[in-house]
């Protein structure tokens, strides 16, 4: 019952068709994606359908995300990265809404799965490998060669420069995931305590306070990485995208 | 509540029971169906975004910074005008200070030049009458002394007429009266 893991269960709902080896089927994960887009959605086009002058608290709010997103491009990667505006806008409400859902007990956190977020992030590089080429062509590999680095180890750097930018959708995706996972069972373990505890009488219900106390600061603390990782999500997105924009460093 | 007659993917998929129990995030029986429903789910909220709200909101946006800027032009022209209207309220009282000096200058320096031509009217006249008056003052005085000559010439005859019983020549008294007179 406490088993901390289990909340990352996938749980096939209907199964929709076999293919390979493999099973396709609409999971509880498949379906808070499907609560994520609709949901937001809905808060978006709902909080705007009235184009108030003055706007009201939902609309400010929609305006607020829009804001938010688009000045942390143009801080990010320049006024030519806003191009990229409604790519980034949808990761970025896409994974903060992954987040916030997830916090709610019960709920299945989408973020929790490395498959996701490396999807995002692989997406991610793609995006800035496939743009950089076709927008700059052979030019966009100077993103490899530093400016100003003295010859006899340039090789070297432009070894490390490849690595890293072939790590980087690993980076990109584990930081978000373990964070989600890392949050979730942590939240998980407290609350395990508290049942624990409070089988065992009135001493067991007084000492659980402790637990619990821990678990509601989690929370908060929680709800902080929830967004926070997603604004790391999306503003590593930017970063890479300004390499592709402006390739020469 | 672990136990829930929902299939587990994990479970259908791995006949060895050690696998279900395995760490789900890692378990790649799930992969596809996941991949699957995030490009689907991913790809209509882009294009919901990127057609529908982000232009919406976009636009919202832009309308209103029109309107704030419409707004702000707005109070710049009244401002001007206002600036305008106390800048000729301003011109015109200067004006009307100035054109009152003015008058009232005009007016003073008249008025002044009439009461000195009125002045020196008056002292005309005064000097005139008083020429007069003193030409008639000589005149009776010399009408009077020559009165005065007569009547010591009448007077001397008479004296001497008493003093010696013989009345003196005219002419002889006359000329003693002038010699008198004279001294």
């Amino acid at each position: 019952m406490a088993d901390p893991i289990h909340q990352f269960q996938i749980v096939n709902l209907i199964p929709i068709a076999h293919v390979g080896g493999s099973e396709i089927a609409f999971t509880n994960s498949a379906a808070f994606m499907v609560v994520i887009a609709g949901g937001l959605t809905a808060f978006l086009l709902g909080a705007t359908s009235k184009r108030r002058l003055v706007p009201s608290r939902l609309q400010s709010a929609a305006e607020l995300s829009y804001e938010f997103v688009a000045s942390t491009i143009r801080g990010t990667a320049g006024t030519e990265g806003m191009r990229f505006f409604p790519f980034v806008f949808t990761i970025f409400m896409f994974v903060l809404a992954a987040n916030m859902i997830g916090i709610i007990p019960y709920t299945f956190t989408v973020t929790s799965h490395i498959i996701v977020t490396a999807a995002l992030a692989i997406t991610v590089f793609l995006v800035v490998l496939i743009y950089g080429l076709w927008s700059h062509g052979f030019h966009f590999f100077n993103l490899f060669i530093p400016k100003g680095v003295p010859i006899y180890i340039l090789p070297l750097i432009v070894a490390i420069e490849i690595l890293s930018f072939m790590s980087r959708p690993i980076s990109h995706s584990v930081r978000l995931f373990a964070n989600m996972l890392a949050g979730h069972i942590t939240l998980q373990v407290f609350a395990a305590f508290i049942i624990l505890m409070s089988a065992h009488g009135i001493l067991g219900w007084t000492g659980a306070v402790l637990p619990f106390a821990m678990i509601v600061i989690l929370m908060a603390l929680e709800a902080l990485v929830a967004f926070l990782q997603a604004y790391v999500f999306a503003i590593l997105t930017c970063i890479y995208l300004n390499d592709a924009i402006h390739p020469g460093h | 509540m672990a136990e829930n007659n929902k299939t587990v993917a994990t479970v259908e998929h791995t006949p060895s029971g050690e696998h279900a129990s395995g760490f789900p995030p890692f378990n790649s029986q799930t992969f596809p169906s996941q991949l699957i429903w995030l490009a689907l789910s991913f790809i209509l909220l882009y294009v919901l975004m990127s057609k529908l709200a982000l232009p919406r909101i976009g636009s919202i946006l832009e309308e209103r910074e029109k309107h704030i800027e419409g707004d702000i032009a707005a109070a710049d022209r009244l401002k001007k005008q206002s600036d305008e209207a106390i800048a000729a309220y301003e011109k015109a009282l200067a004006d009307a200070r100035a054109n009152a000096q003015a008058i009232a200058a005009e007016t003073r320096s008249k008025q002044l030049a009439e009461s000195e031509a009125m002045r020196k009217k008056l002292e005309d006249q005064l000097s005139a009458r008083l020429a007069e008056a003193e030409k008639t003052i000589a005149k009776t005085k010399e009408a009077a002394m020559s009165n005065v000559r007569g009547i010591a010439v009448d007077t001397a005859k008479a004296i001497v007429e008493r003093l010696i019983g013989t009345s003196p020549a005219d002419a002889a008294v006359a000329g003693a009266v002038t010699d008198a007179l004279k001294r």
